[in-house]
């Protein structure tokens, strides 16, 4: 790897020596290196989260880390030990300053290199979730960025031309996709989350983790790479593909996926939009919801991390698709009252207005949708002849696109589904009359609705999602409300294994 | 024997799109699948995806006449949302192009139920439409779909709309599903006939199973320690 060029960095920083390793760093690198040796997850976690960035906060907050060469003796020359220290490093210029077109390139070769050498199984190290889980979040993040950064042409000059024609395979979308379907296969998690439902593995138990003197690095990379692949899939628009490549997860349970917050969120964010954009409203508001709950109750824990503005910015951006979700498929029973509330005072006006269903409205639904997507991306290698453009916005325009059209199908249903909250009976003659449509426009609407409100599950079912929906017998509606579904059995599941863990507890104690 | 070849090829190409569907090479393959899936009437969204999402990465490859037949393979698999779900991967340009923009104009005309429109625009297009076998059938399946969401009895003029027949194509598909799919014809007020559907959850909603509050026997197995 071409040692870091101290004159192009853009930091611009040039009394930054990149061979010039202070104190503190040998001190840290030797003592992560040590910890990792000796497995010791917890230090090496609280190295990872707290001592890295505190060295960043204090010496490098606009420059560069000594480069891996640099550090390399204090660490016995090894190689793997370099290869991560080279990951956190990009990730570092990426989080703080502005890669260089070269140091993109630079880092995808490194991650090359960092599967590689994982997929060859000789890694036997044991590493945090939370850096396991940054590595394929990174990973995806910088192929995002790539693809966002090559799509724009216009103001390229010459150098910069010439480096994406020479390294036209770094970050090509085979390539990161057939990384992390790699990972999945080879650290075989699918097969070990099917045997953990016959009770054969204790993988979830043991939050992944191998306490018989393994290692969890290709087990765990699989695994988050199953989220990567979601995401990666929504940033094609292929939505479908992404949910299955998600099927071995049971979001319904608490999973690893929950374990490192970047994770719970990444993925129910992107299930939940994949959802929206397959008209399954009801999983997409249920997903949120629960999402949005736990980060109400848990986020006042997380201020101090480095992902604390990720979170909360996530956390908006599912704001404003659940608002989208509700006002597509108004819904009464699936959110929970202080979720509601918050989205009330975020988003009472907005949704008023999407439900009118006007041209203001599909302003509206434009707005909400732009803030809340995924940064979609154009996979095709950029074409390097005159005339230069920016296409960085088309893979977004034609997601926004679809989805309006989506919301001007819909647009009539607004019309019927106020009329059918009025009345329990009443003929097509006089709906159509009070819609100011003709009998035959009415029918199709009526249809229409049916059509829009039930959605198709991955088996092919129908699934009904309206909160109000009615029958025609000839020529009379008939409306129907849904019942709320009360989910008994898995009330008492639950309370039966509290009342059970608290008695355990209760039998520990002794008295005197 | 041929035939046998025949399911030798889609067999292996389904299991190309399981294991390594991120691979530039297998685009031939997934090219004469569409046309085999055309011509034997077969369907598989999952292999045309995989091909929708190669041309994605590799737009000089695409080929109009396969991506239309897939389309209208997707049309045909209404009410399921796969011609949106292909529409997503392709991009704004081709779309743009004349019969796509027809076929757009046809998925919007099912999508809201506007069948007679539907029927009309099919007839100015049937070159386009009639290169696949078994279009016909499946948007009459579709429509007999939503009606049977929406009616518990349906007039006979809506249903004649909705699959584009009269007369004696209409007393003949009504016999064949009065005798094979639990229909029934009763005489309306106006002395027409009411077509009553097959009841299901939808149009009679106390069919409604409380499905939800059904327990999954993977969440049962969490107590057996408790209970044991």
């Amino acid at each position: 790897m071409a040692a870091y060029d101290a004159d192009s960095s853009a930091g611009g920083d040039l009394a930054y020596d990149p061979n010039f390793v202070p104190d503190s760093v040998k001190t840290f690198v030797v003592h992560l290196y040590r910890q990792i040796r000796e497995k010791n997850v917890y230090e090496i976690h609280q190295m990872y989260e707290g001592s890295f960035n505190r060295l960043t906060d204090r010496m490098f907050r606009e420059s560069p880390w000594p480069t891996a060469e640099a550090v390399e003796p204090y660490v016995d020359g090894d190689h793997v030990f370099c290869l991560l220290y080279r990951e956190m490093w990009f990730r570092h210029v990426y989080a703080r300053l502005t890669p260089t077109p070269k140091q993109r390139v630079e880092s995808w070769d490194n991650y090359c290199n960092l599967f590689g050498v994982v997929l060859h199984g000789v890694v036997n190290m044991q590493l945090p979730n939370q850096w396991l889980w940054d590595m394929v979040d990174e990973f995806v993040y910088q192929f995002q960025s790539y693809c966002q950064y090559r799509a724009k042409l216009k103001n390229k000059t010459e150098e910069e031309l010439q480096l994406l024609r020479n390294f036209d395979q770094a970050w090509n979308v085979y390539g990161v996709l057939n990384y992390l379907q790699a990972l999945v296969e080879k650290s075989n998690i699918i097969q070990i989350l099917e045997r953990e439902k016959e009770g054969l593995e204790q993988f979830t138990v043991d939050n992944g983790y191998d306490y018989q003197g393994g290692s969890n690095v290709l087990k765990m990379l699989g695994y988050y790479s199953m989220i990567g692949l979601l995401r990666v899939h929504c940033l094609l628009g292929d939505y479908r593909t992404g949910l299955k490549c998600m099927a071995p997860i049971d979001l319904s349970q608490q999973g690893v996926y929950t374990n490192v917050i970047g994770s719970h969120i990444s993925t129910i964010y992107h299930y939940g939009f994949a959802n929206l954009m397959l008209r399954r409203y009801g999983d997409a508001i249920r997903e949120f919801n629960k999402m949005l709950l736990y980060i109400l109750k848990y986020k006042q824990y997380h201020q101090k991390s480095p992902q604390y503005d990720q979170i909360l910015k996530k956390n908006e951006q599912m704001y404003a698709l659940l608002a989208v979700c509700l006002s597509l498929c108004p819904q009464q029973k699936l959110v929970d009252e202080n979720v509601s509330t918050q989205l009330k005072e975020k988003y009472n006006d907005k949704m008023t207005k999407m439900q009118r269903y006007d041209d203001e409205a599909s302003t509206v639904y434009d707005e909400l949708f732009s803030y809340g997507c995924p940064k979609f991306i154009t996979p095709s290698a950029p074409v390097l002849d005159e005339p230069l453009m920016n296409y960085n916005q088309e893979a977004y325009r034609l997601q926004l696109k679809m989805f309006l059209f989506e919301v001007k199908q819909q647009q009539l249903l607004a019309g019927i589904r106020s009329f059918l909250k009025i009345y329990s009976t009443i003929t097509v003659t006089k709906l159509a009359q009070f819609m100011d449509v003709d009998e035959a426009t009415l029918r199709t609407i009526l249809m229409t609705y049916k059509h829009k409100m039930h959605s198709t599950d991955n088996d092919g079912k129908i699934v009904s999602n309206a909160d109000i929906d009615f029958y025609v017998d000839d020529d009379t509606v008939h409306v129907v409300e849904a019942k709320p579904t009360k989910r008994f059995g898995d009330y008492f599941l639950r309370q039966i294994l509290k009342f059970e863990e608290m008695i355990s507890e209760l039998e520990k104690v002794q008295l005197d | 024997m041929a035939k046998e070849a025949q399911q030798q090829v889609s067999y292996t190409v389904e299991e190309l799109v399981a294991v390594n569907p991120y691979n530039p090479d297998i685009l031939a393959d997934l090219e004469n699948y569409v046309n085999e899936q055309v011509s034997s009437q077969k369907y598989s969204l999952d292999a045309n995806l995989c091909l929708l999402r190669l041309y994605q990465c590799e737009p000089e490859r695409m080929s109009p006449p396969i991506v239309a037949r897939i389309l209208i393979k997707a049309l045909m698999a209404m009410p399921a949302q796969d011609f949106s779900l292909c529409l997503f991967l392709i991009p704004e340009q081709v779309q743009s192009e004349e019969q796509f923009k027809t076929l757009i104009v046809l998925s919007h005309y099912l999508e809201t139920a506007r069948f007679r429109l539907f029927w009309d625009e099919v007839a100015k297009n049937r070159s386009l439409l009639e290169s696949v076998p078994g279009f016909q059938q499946a948007i009459e399946a579709y429509a007999v779909h939503v009606l049977s969401l929406t009616y518990q009895k349906v007039p006979r003029a809506v249903l004649a709309e909705a699959i584009n027949k009269e007369g004696l194509a209409l007393d003949q598909f009504l016999e064949y599903h009065v005798a094979n799919s639990g229909w029934a014809i009763e005489k309306s007020q106006g002395h027409s006939q009411l077509i009553v559907l097959p009841p299901n959850e939808f149009n009679h909603p106390e069919l409604k199973k409380n499905a939800s509050d059904s327990v999954s026997y993977e969440h049962v197995t969490r107590i057996f320690p408790v209970l044991s």
